[in-house]
């Protein structure tokens, strides 16, 4: 009874009170010594083939260049020290050119605000999982 | 006053992509589709919009050079202070010729780059443009976003594919001011 009680008390939560994120970045970053570790033979990946993010609570894209050299970072070529931010506005699925995957290709799926109680709920159930 | 509102600008939402800090943008020399040499450093006091693709592609390339033509027509005289240039990966096709005549279509005032393929790969190695022959088809798979270099010649920021006009507008004004 009062396990039911409580799932049905999480679930209520989860429904109904807003979605909110501290910070709307989604960052990556490439370590210092990847270009090494990369040079001696090992595999380091770094970006997902897919990044979902979601308009209004992680819409931005920070991708960040730590080690000593240029780099293709996803879609672009990036300095040592460099960042790039790119902002999301419309849920969609977008594909970028990017040499660093396999399949030559990263897709970056922007899903719409979870405004709806089930939408809610995905999107936390999915939160706890991924972290 | 000044310095404030420069900071401001400076710190401006894009609806780009944005570099921190911003690299110069790597000096090319090219053979332009206006019979002269296109060299990036040229339009340095000019906002420029440089893209990457080929006057065959059916699908990206008119479709950016479309939403180009159509914010520069939305910036009025504004525009005068914009140039667009577009650098074929497709050398074989587009010569200077061809790409005037492409690029005119959609506003005369574009320019293409052109030149031996070696010299148009530097260029894309330069700027982490991605370009490789479709296999077994006379097409190219390549980057599709565009880069946005403001009047001191800095890589400022990166529009990937789907924007709209008034975004390129958008994004176009703030470097304008600055």
């Amino acid at each position: 009874m009062l396990l039911a009680g409580s799932a049905l008390g999480l679930t209520g939560w989860g429904a109904l009170t807003p979605v909110s994120s501290p910070s709307r970045d989604e960052v990556f970053e490439i370590p210092k010594g990847t270009w090494a570790r990369r040079m001696a033979g090992n595999k380091v990946e770094i970006l997902p083939d897919e990044i979902r993010l979601t308009l209004g609570v992680r819409d931005i894209l920070v991708l960040m260049n730590q080690d000593d050299v240029p780099q293709i970072f996803g879609p672009t070529l990036m300095m040592p020290g460099q960042s790039f931010r790119l902002p999301f506005e419309q849920a969609s699925s977008y594909q970028f050119a990017c040499t660093a995957h396999a399949s030559g290709q990263m897709t970056i799926l922007v899903e719409p605000f979870p405004a709806t109680p089930w939408a809610r709920i995905r999107f936390r159930v999915r939160e706890l999982f991924e972290t | 006053m000044r310095a404030l509102l420069f900071a401001l600008l400076l710190l401006a939402d894009f609806k780009a992509g944005v570099f921190d800090p911003a690299r110069p943008a790597p000096d090319f020399a090219l053979r332009g589709s206006d019979s002269n040499e296109l060299k990036l450093s040229t339009y340095r006091g000019k906002v420029v919009i440089l893209g990457f693709g080929f006057s065959s592609c059916p699908d990206v390339c008119p479709v950016t050079l479309a939403v180009l033509a159509e914010a520069r027509k939305k910036l009025g005289a504004e525009g005068n202070d914009l140039q667009i240039l577009y650098v074929t990966v497709d050398p074989k096709r587009d010569d200077a010729k061809r790409l005037k005549e492409y690029l005119s279509a959609f506003d005369p005032t574009f320019v293409g780059g052109t030149g031996a393929p070696e010299q148009l790969k530097a260029v894309r190695d330069s700027y982490g443009v991605f370009a490789k022959a479709r296999d077994g088809e006379s097409g190219f798979s390549h980057s599709s976003y565009t880069y946005l270099i403001d009047r001191a010649g800095n890589l400022r920021a990166l529009m990937p594919f789907g924007h709209d006009s008034d975004d390129y507008v958008h994004d176009v004004r703030i470097l304008l001011k600055q």
